[in-house]
């Protein structure tokens, strides 16, 4: 019995150290168990799915779905109070508020421009972001895919900004782009003169697109080298066979393979770049004036910032957002469904 | 130690149906193999009775007492899954302990059992070891184990032996019949494969489209099958099953030169449609002008015995088993002759015609 | 030498260099230098002084001026290394400075009082990490409480989390019941409905519970995470079914199949999990900005926000504390990279 020969016995395990913890856990499960045996017995064992889906639900209903209704119950009503019943009703009057614009093209135009100047930088920022993010995260995850040395010491260092908190991002950057700091030094030390770089308008949006990209561009890299390596080497050993140049193998391989990929990526950042704040709030506070005020701190400004509290228009504001997310995870839904296929 | 009773036990999937009302009847200590090919729903059946699967209609009582309506975990049966099922993050001792800990047994109690089975089934020097330490068959010892312990009113086997290799399956069926020697008990036991259903049966259900075709002891099967099914899947190489025509009452007509055939017809009439079965070992060879003409296409030498294929006009390939080591050649031609008292028939309908 | 030369220049594939190869090879040195480059002037930058921080242009090591005691004067005199008149150079402590002159004393002889033009001398300086910046927030600043706060918010959030995401995957993984399409579909609903929309409400819900300026106002309306649930139950459906029927074969309840067979055997998942949530929880910042106003409950991030605000000057705390926050991050980097990265691009979450 060729396959009946003895395997070298397991190591000791290892849980007896953890067996402290363990312990008293095992404890807390079988007091749980004994209640929830009981009612096993009176509902039976297919129904116990609902008992351990419950927590799960009580979670969501209380803090997304009943909060998906007040909103909409915010929306329609007006006044300073925080709760439903201190509201009075307005109908469509805070999003006829938002939306009375002279042109929608003009921030300057709109009755609340703050919340149209909001929209147009979050659009800027996001068709910048987005561009930016899906060309150098390809870029990078094809190097990274490439015959290197090293490669998981490469992928580390541009993922590991994903790991860091807004916060903390915001102000490293804010560090080095002061007056007197890292890059200017650099500037005036080649003849140049200092920049101030958050305090002007277009500088000030360069620099939170940049910062963006710097933050988040590990993740996508990372999708995107994860697509690079699901294609079979074959493939590129078949074209090698056939001399393709390079560049039309990428061209004709491994892009049409890749778009899967490329598509959530895209959605995926668009997404994000739509609900864009914490990075923004903290490197510029939406400065210089309004020239980096996203739509997202709006709303918080709205609600929970500003001297007079506009519950109202920030939960209008609100569900104009959601419509363009729910749009946007739509496509993303349609896109990762084109992927299962595929 | 249980028997079990089934009656008109149904199982449907929305609009299909896979089992179409079972009855059947298991007596205490008896062990009961469900044979059939794969999607003839042994498994469903075997699953039903064990409380995983709610039948549609019909009922289960073991020994008596009908448990339709209650879960697995409260019919007192125990099952070794094909998968074995072991749980990966347990000891062997966990693995065979942890139904007993279920069921609120002591642990000096546990212990002896866990320790008394594992004596039976050698894996006393294995018990601190997790199941991906062992080997095929040491895992398949342990779900054994694992059913042992509980001393469980009827043991439920799922193709048990499939993920084997062919040496250990058989080392193992041989085990698996010692052990139901030694211990009794009811046990009913799910395989595809007809060598594991011959050798371990009592009794054998075939089971076809949801259907029982057949319940006896092997050689009853083996022997008088009941329909053109159970000729087919019983026995290996597989009967010799011919198309032939009754020309006058005892004699039937085959091939396309109406090659007759001396037989029992019973009660059918000239010109009704027949299969003509015979194993491959029960053809003879005849006398070159006296049978039917057969052009050797392959000869299988295995040393104690050899296998002739070949084709007859208007008849499918025929198997011949000849003993020791056939001299026929690729190409050559021999005569069959067909025993009478070898030959099996079966009407249009393929059931067995009885005399 | 020759085998550092070979192994710099030796690739997988042994073969011509390609073009494309010195430059997949620059880009990715590029990357070293602007991924690491930010984060390492961060933490250089916290261990200067404060007078170090207002240099321009800035030195890259924490350095500070050389200071002596001389008798006769009650403050550390700076030391600077003058050139003399006769080209000679020589090192003095600096009594004042008045002007475009500086009187300063040789400190080994500090009877006699030299006068230099200020354009002759330079600071002598030496490597000195300014610990200070780390040590006065924590003890003087609220920061302890901070750090205390922000460790309390993700140790349970991450608890709960976990508990009642996996019993809900398991409810969605193991059982066919009636209605679990509509909660599959709520569990996708609430996948596209993040906090950025529902900020009102969730503040009203939070109110309406009393738990504003609480922790639990942090912890509790993130606990149930639709992307947990998918993580999780997209594992637990790879777990044999045998294994589940095998257990209720031998005779255990469903909560001993949910805690003794697939809670162990789901634990890479839960690992993952534990992992974001961590994450996610550390780096919070819109929600508790929203729901937390006493400085008291502020967490490591809005205390750092807020600081940034109050105290624009004070660049050495709140580098320092910059780096105290990014800290745990990098080591749970450090340690689990791999296992982050294959989380990262087998689920695409984040």
């Amino acid at each position: 019995m060729a396959s009946d020969a003895p395997i070298p016995a397991a190591q000791p395990d290892r849980a007896r150290a953890a067996s402290l913890f363990a312990a008293p856990l095992a404890m807390l499960m079988r007091l749980i168990d004994w209640p929830m045996q009981a009612l096993q017995r009176l509902i039976g064992e297919r129904r116990m799915a609902y008992v351990f889906l419950l927590p799960n639900l009580v979670f969501f209903s209380l803090f997304v779905f009943l909060p998906l209704i007040i909103n909409f119950i915010f929306s329609v009503t007006g006044g300073a109070g925080l709760f439903p019943s201190e509201r009075p009703y307005v109908g469509a009057q805070q999003y006829a508020y938002l939306f009375d614009c002279g042109s929608f093209l003009d921030p300057s135009s709109c009755r609340e421009d703050h919340f149209w100047r909001g929209v147009s930088n979050t659009a800027r920022f996001t068709v910048f972001q987005v561009t930016a993010m899906v060309l150098f995260s390809l870029l990078t995850a094809v190097v990274l895919n490439m015959k290197i040395r090293a490669r998981g010491f490469f992928r580390a260092v541009y993922f590991f900004p994903v790991l860091l908190s807004p916060v903390v991002v915001a102000l490293t950057w804010k560090w080095i782009l002061q007056r007197d700091g890292l890059l200017n030094a650099a500037i005036t030390s080649l003849g140049g003169e200092r920049i101030l770089f958050l305090v002007d308008p277009s500088w000030a949006m360069f620099w939170i697109v940049f910062v963006s990209i710097w933050a988040h561009m590990g993740f996508y890299t990372l999708i995107l080298l994860a697509g690079l390596q699901a294609i079979p080497a074959d493939l590129y050993e078949a074209a090698e066979m056939d001399a393709t140049p390079r560049w039309r193998t990428f061209w004709r391989i491994t892009l049409p393979l890749l778009w899967p990929n490329m598509i959530v990526v895209i959605v995926l950042a668009l997404i994000r770049g739509v609900q864009t704040f914490d990075e923004v709030f903290v490197l510029t506070g939406g400065g210089p004036g309004t020239a980096t005020l996203m739509v997202v701190h709006y709303i918080y400004e709205t609600a929970f910032a500003n001297q007079v509290q506009n519950f109202g228009l920030a939960a209008a504001a609100s569900v104009v957002l959601g419509v363009v997310l729910f749009a946007l995870t739509l496509a993303q839904l349609a896109a990762s469904r084109r992927k299962g296929a595929a | 130690m249980a028997g079990l009773s089934l009656s008109g036990v149904r199982k449907a999937y929305g609009a299909t149906t896979v089992l179409h009302g079972i009855d059947l009847d298991v007596t205490d200590g008896e062990f009961v193999v469900f044979v059939g090919p794969s999607g003839c729903g042994k498994s469903t059946l075997l699953r039903s009775i064990a409380g995983l699967e709610t039948i549609t209609g019909g009922s289960i009582a073991i020994d008596g007492a009908d448990v339709t309506g209650l879960p697995a975990s409260e019919r007192g049966l125990a099952m070794v899954f094909q998968s074995y099922a072991l749980y990966p993050h347990m000891s062997v001792y966990a693995n065979m302990a942890f139904a007993l800990e279920n069921m609120g047994f002591k642990r000096d109690e546990i212990d002896r059992r866990v320790k008394r089975a594992a004596g039976m089934l050698r894996l006393t020097d294995y018990l601190e070891r997790k199941p991906k330490a062992l080997s095929g068959g040491q895992r398949q010892r342990v779900a054994i184990g694992r059913a042992i312990v509980r001393d469980p009113k009827i043991f439920l086997f799922d193709e048990p032996l499939s993920n084997l290799d062919a040496e250990l399956r058989v080392a193992t069926r041989k085990e698996l019949a010692a052990l139901h020697a030694e211990i009794g008990g009811t046990m009913i036991y799910v395989t595809h494969d007809q060598v594991e259903a011959m050798t371990l049966a009592h009794r054998i259900v075939v089971l076809h489209g949801g259907k029982i075709e057949q319940v006896g002891t092997p050689l009853e099967l083996y022997n008088r099958p009941d329909n053109l099914f159970v000729a087919g899947f019983i026995g290996s190489p597989r009967m010799n099953l011919l198309p032939g025509k009754v020309i006058r009452p005892g004699t039937v007509a085959i091939g396309a030169a109406g090659h007759e055939v001396g037989c029992q017809t019973g009660s059918l009439a000239a010109g009704a449609a027949v299969t003509l079965g015979i194993r491959p070992e029960h053809l003879a060879l005849a006398a070159q002008d006296g049978g039917v003409p057969l052009a050797i296409e392959l000869v299988e030498r295995l040393g104690g015995e050899s296998y002739l294929y070949g084709a007859s006009p208007g008849l499918p390939q025929v198997t011949l088993r000849l003993d020791g080591q056939s001299e026929h050649q690729r190409g050559a031609s021999v005569a069959l002759a067909f025993p009478q008292q070898h030959l099996h028939l079966f009407d249009d309908a393929g059931k067995a015609v009885r005399v | 030498m020759n085998r550092l030369a070979r192994m710099a220049t030796a690739r997988r594939n042994p073969g011509r260099w390609h073009w494309t190869d010195i430059a997949a090879y620059a880009y990715l040195g590029l990357g070293v230098v602007l991924m690491f480059g930010p984060v390492l002037w961060l933490g250089l930058s916290s261990f200067k002084t404060q007078a170090g921080l207002l240099e321009f242009p800035p030195s890259l090591l924490p350095m500070s001026q050389k200071e002596v005691r001389v008798e006769g004067h009650a403050q550390p005199l700076p030391l600077f290394e003058v050139t003399m008149e006769d080209g000679s150079k020589r090192v003095l402590a600096q009594v004042r400075r008045i002007g475009i002159q500086a009187q300063m004393i040789d400190p080994a002889n500090p009877g006699q009082s030299i006068r230099v033009p200020i354009d002759k001398r330079t600071p002598v300086r030496e490597f000195k990490l300014a610990t200070e910046n780390y040590t006065e927030p924590l003890e003087r600043f609220a920061f302890t409480r901070f750090l205390w706060n922000s460790v309390f918010v993700t140790a349970v959030a991450t608890l709960i989390t976990l508990v009642i995401n996996s019993m809900a995957a398991y409810a969605l993984s193991i059982y066919e019941f009636r209605g679990k399409t509509a909660v599959m579909l709520m569990v996708i609903g609430t996948l596209m409905i993040p906090i950025t929309i529902i900020l009102v409400p969730v503040y009203l819900v939070i109110t309406k519970l009393g738990l504003v300026n609480s922790l639990w106002a942090v912890i509790l309306p993130g606990a149930a995470t639709p992307t947990g649930v998918f993580l999780l139950r997209q594992y637990m459906l790879t777990l044999p079914r045998d294994l589940i029927e095998a257990a209720r074969m031998d005779k255990a309840s469903e909560w001993q199949i949910y805690w003794r067979i697939v809670m162990p055997l789901a634990m890479p998942a839960l690992a993952v999990l534990a992992i974001f949530s961590i994450m996610w929880r550390w780096n919070e910042f819109l929600w508790p900005l929203a729901v937390l106003t006493k400085t008291e409950a502020y967490t490591l991030q809005i205390g750092l926000n807020a600081f940034q605000g109050e105290l624009q000057t004070q660049w050495h705390y709140l580098l320092a504390m910059t780096v105290v926050t990014l800290l745990p991050v990098a080591l749970v980097f450090v340690f689990l990279q791999r296992f982050i990265t294959t989380g990262i691009a087998n689920t695409g979450m984040k």
